[in-house]
C-alpha cells in the first residue's frame, strides 16, 4: 500500500528508524525541530505528557507567525476595510486585499476575483448549493455526489433537492475506499446539473482522481465543485491545472484560524451566480426601488468580513509556502506510509480505507476496543486522536461500522509520535484484553 | 487486565470491563411492552431499551445496540439493577447516577445506587459523560413511552 499524494512524488527515506534517536527524526528538506518550536502549542503538556497531536483532519495547530498576525492586526490596523479614508481603514484592506492575492497564488487561481472569503468549507459549499443551485437545479435535476462525502458536501444538496424537487445522486467507492469511476460516469447524465466531490476523504484519505471526474463532467457540460477542505493541508492544489469550477476550503485546517475559508470559482460562473446575502459591502448602489451589485468578489462578501481571519488565513498559507508544499507531501506521504505499517501490524487492527493513493488520514479499528474507549486510553497518554463517525456517517455505513479512530497527520508532526501511537494502541489492546 | 494506575483505572473498573464483555439482558425479550431507541449523534452509539411494565412496576428490562464498553457496561448494569424496580424509583435512581457521573454528587451521599457507583471515575471524563447516560437516556424515553428516539444531544 502506498500513500503518495496526488501531484508529487515522495522520496521515502531508505534507513531504518532507529530507537532512542534524538527527536525528531530529520524530513527530507525540512527542519522539524524548527517547525515544531513555531507551533507554541506543541509545548503543552496533556494528562503530565508531552501533547502528541494526531486530530488535524479536525483542525490544525497554528504557527506563531498566524497568531501574530491576529494580534497585529488588532494592535496595529483594526478598522473596517473599503470604507474610510483613514489611515487604519487603509492598512486594514491592503492587508486583507494582500491575503486574497495570497490565496489566489496558493490555488494558482487566475485572478483574485475569483476568491471569496466564507466562513469556512461548509459555508463554501452552501454558498454554490444556495446560488448557482438554485438558479440551475430544477424539478426531476440531479445532483451528483460520492458516498465517501463530509456531512458538508451532502446536506446543502439535500436541502436543494427536497426544495427543488431534485435527485441527489451517490457514485459508490469500493471496498479500499475508492470512487468506482465506471459507475460514476454512468451516473452522469442529461439530467446532472452539478458534481460536488471530496478531493481527500476526512473518514479514510482516499486522494479522489479529480482529473477523470471533472473531464466526464465536462463532457456533459457539468460543472464540478470540489471540497478541498482535507486536500490543501497536504498537497500543492492548482485550480487551473484541476479546470474545476470551484473549490472550497477551510482556513483552519491549513494552519490558519476557526471562521475563515475560501470558495474559488471560475470567473464567468460567479459572474452569472445571484448574490448570496444580502447587506453592506455586496452593492454598489441601493435604492428602494433597485440595488445594483457590487463586482466580484465583495458580491458574495456582504457584510464586515472576519478580516483578521483572512490576514491570518494568508501568514498560515505563506508559511506552509516557505516551507515547500512538496517537502510537505513528501514528509506528510512518509508519515502516513509508516503510521499504515506500524500501526497496521498491531494484532487486532483493521484499516479502514486502503486507498492506492492517501493523503493525511489514517482511520483503523481495533477488535474488542471501541474506538471513544481507545480516545481516552491515548489522551491519557497525552495523544489526540479523533473518534466516531467523523461526520460521515454513509461512509461508516458503507463499511457496516459505526465509528472508527482516525490519526491524521500534519506538517509537525513526527515518526516518534507515530511510535507513541502504536504504543498507546497496544496499551489499549492489554487493558481490554 | 488492568487499566495502569490512576483516573484510567478509576473509569475502565473491572466490573465496568467485565460488564462490557458480557453485557447482562443484551437481548430483545419478546413480552417487551415498552421500548425506545438512543442515539449518540457525536460517536454514533446506538442504543434500544426495551422494558416490560406490569402495573408500574418493571417486570422485566433489557437493551441491544453499539457502543463503547462505559456505555455497555452502563445499559448492562442499568437492567440489572432496574429489575423489579418501580417507575418512580428508577427515574430517583437516573438522577442519582446523572448526578455521580457530572460529579456534583459524592458515591457516599448516593446510597441507593450500589453497583452502579463503579461508574464515579465517569466525572474526571467530561467527554465520556454521554456515553454513561445513553442507556439512561433511552430508559426514561422507553418509561414514557415516547415514540421519537432520544438523542444525548
Amino acid at each position: 500500500m502506498t500513500a503518495i499524494a496526488q501531484s508529487v512524488v515522495a522520496q521515502p527515506e531508505t534507513r531504518e528508524p532507529q530507537p532512542h534517536e534524538i527527536l525528531p527524526q530529520s524530513a527530507p528538506g525540512l527542519d522539524l525541530a524548527r517547525i515544531r518550536a513555531d507551533f507554541p502549542i506543541l509545548a503543552e503538556r496533556i494528562n503530565g505528557k508531552p501533547l502528541i497531536y494526531l486530530d488535524n483532519g479536525a483542525t490544525s495547530q497554528k504557527p506563531q507567525v498566524v497568531l501574530d498576525a491576529i494580534a497585529n492586526y488588532y494592535k496595529h490596523m483594526n478598522a473596517n476595510i473599503h470604507r474610510g479614508v483613514h489611515t487604519l481603514s487603509v492598512r486594514a484592506t491592503e492587508a486583507h486585499d494582500a491575503a486574497r492575492q495570497t490565496v489566489r497564488k496558493f490555488l494558482n487561481a487566475a485572478d483574485t476575483r475569483e476568491i471569496i472569503f466564507v466562513r469556512g468549507a461548509t459555508e463554501a459549499i452552501n454558498l454554490v448549493a444556495q446560488t448557482y443551485g438554485r438558479v440551475h437545479v430544477g424539478a426531476g435535476d440531479e445532483v451528483l455526489i460520492t458516498a465517501m462525502e463530509h456531512h458538508s458536501n451532502i446536506v446543502p444538496w439535500q436541502i436543494l433537492c427536497e426544495e427543488k424537487g431534485a435527485h441527489l445522486r451517490v457514485a459508490p467507492i469500493n471496498d479500499r475506499g475508492e470512487l468506482q469511476l465506471d459507475e460514476f460516469a454512468k451516473l452522469v447524465g442529461p439530467r446532472t446539473k452539478i458534481v460536488a466531490v471530496t478531493h481527500v476523504s476526512n473518514a479514510l484519505g482516499t486522494v479522489v482522481p479529480l482529473r477523470p471526474i471533472i473531464d466526464i463532467a465536462h463532457r456533459h457540460g457539468v460543472p464540478v465543485l470540489i471540497d478541498g477542505a482535507q486536500a490543501v493541508p497536504h498537497f500543492a492544489v492548482d485550480v487551473q491545472a484541476l479546470d474545476c469550477d470551484f473549490y472550497a476550503f477551510s482556513g483552519h485546517k491549513v494552519y490558519g484560524p476557526t471562521g475563515i475559508g475560501v470558495l474559488y470559482g471560475k470567473r464567468a460562473l460567479l459572474n452569472a451566480m445571484p448574490p448570496y446575502q444580502g447587506g453592506g459591502d455586496m452593492i454598489s448602489s441601493v435604492t428602494f426601488a433597485k440595488t445594483t451589485y457590487n463586482d466580484l468578489p465583495f458580491k458574495f462578501e456582504a457584510g464586515t468580513p472576519d478580516i483578521a481571519g483572512a490576514i491570518a488565513l494568508g501568514a498560515a498559507l505563506n508559511y506552509i509556502g516557505n516551507l515547500g508544499m512538496d517537502k510537505i507531501a513528501a514528509h506528510e506521504s512518509e508519515l502516513l506510509n509508516y503510521a499504515t505499517e506500524t500501526v497496521g501490524a498491531i494484532p487486532g487492527v483493521r484499516l479502514i480505507g486502503t486507498a492506492s493513493e492517501r493523503a493525511g488520514v489514517l482511520s483503523f479499528l481495533l477488535d474488542h476496543v471501541h474506538p471513544h474507549d481507545l480516545g481516552t486510553i491515548l489522551d491519557r497518554e497525552g495523544i489526540a486522536i479523533r473518534t466516531g463517525h467523523h461526520c460521515a456517517q454513509p461512509v461508516m455505513e458503507r463499511f457496516g461500522i459505526s465509528a472508527t479512530a482516525r490519526a491524521s497527520f500534519a506538517v509537525y508532526n513526527t515518526k516518534e509520535e507515530i511510535d507513541a501511537l502504536v504504543a498507546g494502541i497496544r496499551t489499549a489492546r492489554e487493558v481490554f484484553a | 487486565m488492568s487499566a495502569g494506575n490512576g483516573e484510567l483505572s478509576d473509569l475502565y473498573q473491572e466490573v465496568i470491563l467485565e460488564h462490557s464483555k458480557a453485557p447482562r439482558n443484551f437481548r430483545k425479550p419478546a413480552e417487551a411492552n415498552q421500548h425506545a431507541e438512543g442515539y449518540n449523534p457525536l460517536c454514533g452509539d446506538r442504543c434500544t431499551v426495551y422494558i416490560n411494565m406490569d402495573g408500574d412496576a418493571i417486570r422485566d428490562i433489557a437493551f441491544q445496540g453499539n457502543g463503547c464498553a462505559i456505555s455497555r457496561a452502563s445499559a448492562s448494569i442499568m437492567t440489572q439493577i432496574l429489575k423489579g424496580k418501580t417507575k418512580a424509583e428508577a427515574v430517583k435512581l437516573f438522577d442519582e447516577f446523572h448526578g455521580l457521573v457530572t460529579g456534583k454528587e459524592a458515591p457516599a451521599e448516593t446510597p441507593d445506587l450500589g453497583k452502579l457507583k463503579v461508574f464515579s471515575g465517569v466525572s474526571k471524563f467530561p467527554a465520556r459523560v454521554k456515553c454513561a447516560t445513553l442507556a439512561w437516556h433511552t430508559l426514561q424515553s422507553a418509561l414514557e413511552n415516547k415514540d421519537t428516539p432520544v438523542s444525548t444531544e
